[in-house]
This record gives structure tokens, sequence and C-alpha cells, in this order.
């Protein structure tokens, strides 16, 4: 399965940030190969309006499993997601990656409905 | 660190003198950010130094060069916002009423208009008169607040916050329940709701309720001027009750908090006697304790 | 000259109780139409009883995606300012929220598979009072929009109205978009403000706004006496007009949240206001 997080940095050391919309980083673990990559989201500071569904839309372009984030997305953006049919879980703010992926595999973080 | 956000469905709730009261009462342990960049009175309680201002940019306008116009009225065509009139051989557009969707630009056929990044307002970074620092910002004419803004002032407020060693950021949110609010609620650990006993009030706050509860946020209610309709109060507490979100305060209406506005003071800091004063108290005392958990 | 826009820095100064009031009192003597244009949270109707002659509903133009024509070239997308459209695999999704009307990814299409279809945003209605008409305009609950409703509300009553002596709009609070649609154009905006730190702060930025878009205007405090002379001093040293000084009066107070009229009962009030109906008058015989 391909787990995406929503990051302030690249690396398995990184917080999760809280934000879906305006997150800095899409951290995307690939769990066959462990491999770790990243989008740098960044460039969605200069979006007035309408962050969520263009931070959306690069997620839906990754095609993950699974998206861990703290919060949850915001009405726009949950819209873009559904097409992407993946399980969105959230409760993983001020975690590292590590930790939150961790949680993930525990149980302990909260399914986005 | 832990990050409280005040918001209330509309505007005019008393929102802005509860947040900043609370900020006075938090001085040495936050700083302040005011998202709420439409409404003034935060600034005016404050009395923030603007030490530092920077330029913010949101969206484009676009403008037309009478050099290269040759006249031929096709921007004004597909104008759909009545910016782009004639003037004398050429074109002209209104400024404030262009509102940046570039369309005009692309059917220019010399190239004559271009689109400039629009200045939005500016973004101040102060210390208030209580001690603290506050990151605010003012909307230039015409200009919307969204939430880039606001995520840009939580920003600022965040890393200051880390810097000073400060544990917590305190947020005066936007009203509604659209970008700016979803912006300004992004990355909460509490939601204060201010609310007030009428029809709108609690209809406001249905909305707002649903937002908080995808996000999964605790949050915690303050009802304000109740006793101007015991019997929406009512409703409210029930509401609440239902949605399991703590009540905070029921603050009745007081002239005291207008006498202190004229003072220039926050009605915590203000010498007559008030029941709203203590209620704030406890009310953030509780806040404190939610937060520690 | 007849279009007159009753404005404030923000809410609650008396922007309403001073429309409302004023409507009724040009309406003794003359054809008058009071128009709410705060569509997010019209009021004014509270204080208006008539009989509701009309209602229409009220549409915005939003792009419709047509699947069987798109080829997916992703240009919508891409001439779109406002990010209210986006590509997504086989599928193009629309933001209406975050749409503004501009036709740009309709009209540039090069298979036409976005036509602009009318999609429902509120509502406007009428009501007929015997010497007033009044015009009430309201947002659908979950619209952001207001721009579209009010220039639309305006097109229509100044198309419907046009012999009429005086249209008074009453506009939304504060000083950004949607206000800036309602002031357009008005041969007067008197903007309403309290004497107080608060007032004046509202008060120097509505002016901002209103110098740079050129029209007339003059101010008019409301709960004059419950704060301090700086707003007076303001105006006096920026050489703007102060029109009336409604005073500060709890029985104001109550007729308003009783929704009912201040000047019939209050003659101070009632003064103070004839004061802003002269000028008017005065403004509109030198305008001929």
């Amino acid at each position: 399965m391909k787990i995406a997080f929503t990051t302030k940095g690249i690396d398995w050391d990184s917080i999760i940030d809280a934000r879906f919309g305006r997150t800095d980083f899409i951290v995307l673990y690939d769990e066959e190969s462990e491999r770790l990559t990243s989008v740098d989201n960044r460039d969605i500071e200069g979006v007035a309006h309408g962050a969520g569904p263009q931070t959306a839309q690069k997620l839906f372009d990754l095609s993950p499993d699974v998206l861990i984030t703290g919060n949850g997305p915001g009405g726009n953006a949950a819209e873009v997601l559904q097409r992407a049919h993946l399980k969105i879980y959230t409760g993983a703010a001020n975690m590292t990656v590590k930790q939150a992926y961790e949680a993930y595999k525990k149980g302990s973080l909260s399914l986005f409905e | 660190m832990k990050e409280i956000v005040v918001i209330s469905g509309k505007g005019g709730t008393g929102k802005t003198s509860i947040t900043a009261s609370f900020t006075v009462l938090g001085a040495p342990t936050l700083v302040a950010a005011d998202c709420d960049v439409d409404a003034a009175d935060m600034h005016l309680l404050l009395k923030p130094d603007m030490a530092i201002r920077e330029d913010f940019y949101s969206g484009e306008v676009a403008v037309i060069d009478p050099s290269a116009c040759i006249g031929c009225g096709r921007c004004a065509q597909v104008c759909h916002f009545n910016a782009i009139s004639r003037r004398g051989r050429t074109y002209e557009i209104d400024s404030l009423a262009c509102e940046g969707c570039g369309y005009c630009s692309r059917v220019c056929p010399t190239r004559a208009i271009s689109n400039h990044p629009e200045k939005a307002g500016q973004l101040f970074v102060s210390t208030t008169r209580v001690g603290c620092t506050m990151v605010h910002a003012k909307l230039g004419i015409g200009s919307d607040n969204s939430g880039k803004l606001v995520a840009e002032v939580k920003k600022r407020a965040k890393a200051l916050a880390e810097q000073q060693g400060k544990e917590l950021v305190l947020v005066d949110g936007s009203p509604g329940i659209g970008c700016p609010v979803v912006s300004s609620l992004s990355g909460a650990s509490f939601v204060v709701l201010v609310t007030e006993p009428t029809v709108s009030g609690l209809h406001d706050l249905q909305r707002v309720c649903e937002l908080i509860e995808k996000f999964k946020i605790p949050s915690g209610c303050i009802i304000n001027k109740s006793d101007i309709n015991p019997e929406m109060t009512e409703k409210i507490v029930t509401y609440l009750d239902s949605q399991h979100i703590t009540l905070l305060a029921v603050l009745p209406y007081d002239e005291s908090v207008s006498r202190a506005m004229i003072a220039e003071k926050t009605i915590v800091e203000y010498e007559q006697e008030s029941p709203i004063k203590d209620q704030l108290k406890n009310a953030w005392h509780r806040l404190g304790d939610f937060l520690n958990k | 000259m007849g279009d007159i826009v009753i404005a404030s820095g923000k809410g609650g100064t008396g922007k309403t109780t001073l429309s409302t009031n004023l409507a009724a009192l040009l309406a003794e003597t003359e054809s008058v139409v009071l128009v709410d244009l705060d569509v997010e949270e019209p009021n004014s109707g509270l204080f208006i009883r008539g009989t509701e002659t009309s209602r229409e509903i009220k549409y915005k133009q939003i792009p419709q995606w047509d699947s069987s024509a798109c080829t997916l070239c992703g240009l919508c997308q891409r001439v779109c300012n406002f990010h209210a459209l986006i590509k997504l695999g086989k599928e193009i999704m629309i933001f209406p929220q975050l749409c503004h009307g501009c036709y740009a990814c309709s009209d540039l299409c090069p298979v036409e598979a976005l036509p602009m279809v009318p999609v429902r945003m509120g509502e406007t209605r009428r009501f007929d009072l015997d010497k007033l008409v009044f015009i009430e305009s309201r947002l659908d609950i979950g619209e952001e929009q207001a721009v579209p409703l009010i220039a639309q509300t305006k097109g229509y009553v100044k198309d419907t109205f046009a012999s009429y002596k005086y249209r008074i709009y009453d506009a939304p609070p504060g000083t950004s978009c949607p206000v800036i649609e309602a002031a357009r154009s008005a041969d007067l905006v008197i903007l309403v403000t309290e004497p107080t730190p608060f007032g004046l702060n509202d008060l120097k930025l509505a002016v901002e706004t209103i110098r740079q878009m050129g029209n007339p205007f003059g101010v008019v405090i409301n709960r004059y006496g419950v704060g301090n002379d700086s707003v007076d001093q303001y105006c006096e040293t920026e050489h703007i007009p102060v029109l009336a000084r409604l005073p500060n009066d709890r029985r104001a107070a109550e007729l308003y949240s009783r929704g009912q009229r201040i000047y019939t009962e209050l003659p101070a009030f009632r003064s103070e206001l004839e004061k802003v109906a002269d000028y008017i008058k005065k403004l509109s015989e030198s305008k001929r």
C-alpha cells in the first residue's frame, strides 16, 4: 500500500503538517518497496483561494491508498479526494512521520468521514 | 505549542472583544494572531506598534498599455465586471472593478494588457501594549480576506511563538464558513465559539460546528448577550450539549463593555465591576486546563 | 440624481436605522424605493411592513461540464485564475463557490464543452407599502459571492424605478468588494458612524474607500452624545459635511429593537433626519 502524509519536511523525522490544503510537503511511503519520496507543495502559499483542491489534485496524481494528516481537508478538497478513493486518517498532528505511521498501523488514528 | 482559535459564524457577536480580553489575561504566555482582518477592534484595544510592516500580495489586476492599444474593444466585450471602458482612442481598466480573471489579456490582439500582482494589503508584526507580540493585517480598498492571508498571519505567529519560547498562539479567527475560516481552523488545538442568542446566531453556530466536527477539534462555547433572549439561549445550550461542546461562559448583555471600549480597555482591565469580568477569567482558566491535559 | 447609498465602515453603526427612517420620511412627499443590498444578512425588512408583490429567483452563471464533448485538453484549468476548475483524471471538476463568473473557461474551450448555465444564488422580493416600495435581495445560505446579486439588483432597480425621485440603497457593512459594487455610481454616499474611537477608525477606512471611488459623500453621526467629539473634529479637518447628528436615546434603540419607526416618535430624531432630507433635496435641485 502507498501511504501519503501531509508534512513539514521530507523524512521520517519530519513533523506532520496539521493542515491539508496548505501543507508544506506531501510525503509518500510505498510499503512494498519501502521507499520514501516527497512532493514540495510550498508554492501553494501564493494561492489565495482554492488551495485545498490544488493540493488534492497533486495527491490524486500520486494515487496513494491512504492519507494521514492532522485535521483533515476542508469542503472543496474533500470533494476532490473522494474521487481518489483513498482512506483518510486524522489526528496525527505534531507526530513525526514515523510516529504517525506507527499510530496508523496500531489503529489509533481516526478515520475521516 | 498549542493554538486556540476564536471564531463566530458571523461578525458582531463580541468575538473580538473576548479575544482581546484573553490576550490581556494570557499576555506573558502567548503570541496573538488577528486573522479577522475586516474587523478593526482588536488593534484598537491592544495598541500594536506596527514595528514591522510588509506588503502583502494576492490576486492580480489587469492594466492596458495605451501605446500598444489599438482601440478594438475586444477586452471590453469579454469583461463581465464592467471594468473596461473607452477613453478617447484607447481603452482603460478600472482597477477597483477588475476582478483579476485575466480573460481580457488573453484576447487582446496586440498583447497590450498585462496582469500585475495586486497589493492586497499589509502585514504587521507588532508589540502590543500588554507586552506580547501580535501579528495582524490591514486590507487594501476593495480587497477581500483570503485563506492565503490567514495562513500567512498564522504562520508568522507560530514562528514567532517558537522563537520566543511561548507555548500558545491565540487566533482571532475569520467569520463565516469559507476559505478563511478553514484556514483559521487548520492546526487548532482548541476552538472557542462565540455566539449570541438570535435565530441567525444559532444557525451560524450549527454551520460552524459541522466544520469543527469534521476536523475533530475539541471546542467550547461562549454565549454572549445571553439575556436578550433567554429562550434562544436555552436552545443553544441544548444544542451544545448534544454536540459535546463545553459551555465555557454565558455572558449577560453589559453596557460596561462599550464604556470599556471607549476608554480603550478590554473589559477585564476596566475598573468598574462587571459580571462579565469574572466569567471571562474563569473561561480563560478552564481553557488553560484543557490545553494542559 | 436620485441614487443614494447608505454605508458604514463596519456593521452595527446604524445604517439600517438611517436608511429605513430616511426612506419613510422622503416617501411622505416623493416617490421612493428602498433597496436592501446587504444580501448576506438583509434586515431592513424587519422595519418595513408591506405586501409582498413579487418574488424572483436570481441566478449566477456557472460553467457546466459536458463530458461528451470534452477532449480533456485542460485549457479550462489553465485559464481559470481562481482555481475553480480542475482536471482530475478523466473528469473536470468545478467548484461553484470559487467561480467568479468571468466566462473565460467557457468561451475559450475549443470544443464548447463548458457552457455557462444559470445556477440559483438567491432571491429578490418586492414589497409595496402605501407610499414606499421596498426591494430586498437575499443570498442563499452557502453562497459566498455577494457581488453578482448586488449588481443584478441594482440593474433591476435602475430599470424598474427610473421614474422614481429617490432610490435609497442600504449597503452591506465594511469596505470590500460588495460595498464597492453597491456604492458604484451613487449620486451621494452617506457614511454612518458613531462618535467613539471605533466609529472614527472605521469611518476613516470608509472615507478612504469612497474617496478612491469618487462619489460625493457626507457623514451622519448616530448615537450622538455616547462618546466624544473626535468624529466631528475629523470631519471638520477633512472638510467632510456632517449631514446630521442623530441623538443617543435609549428610546430610539427600543423602537429599533421592536422594528418600529423612530422619527415619528422622537421629535429630536426627526429634526436631525430632516436635515439629511433637506441636503438631499438641495443636491437634487442643484443637479438639474
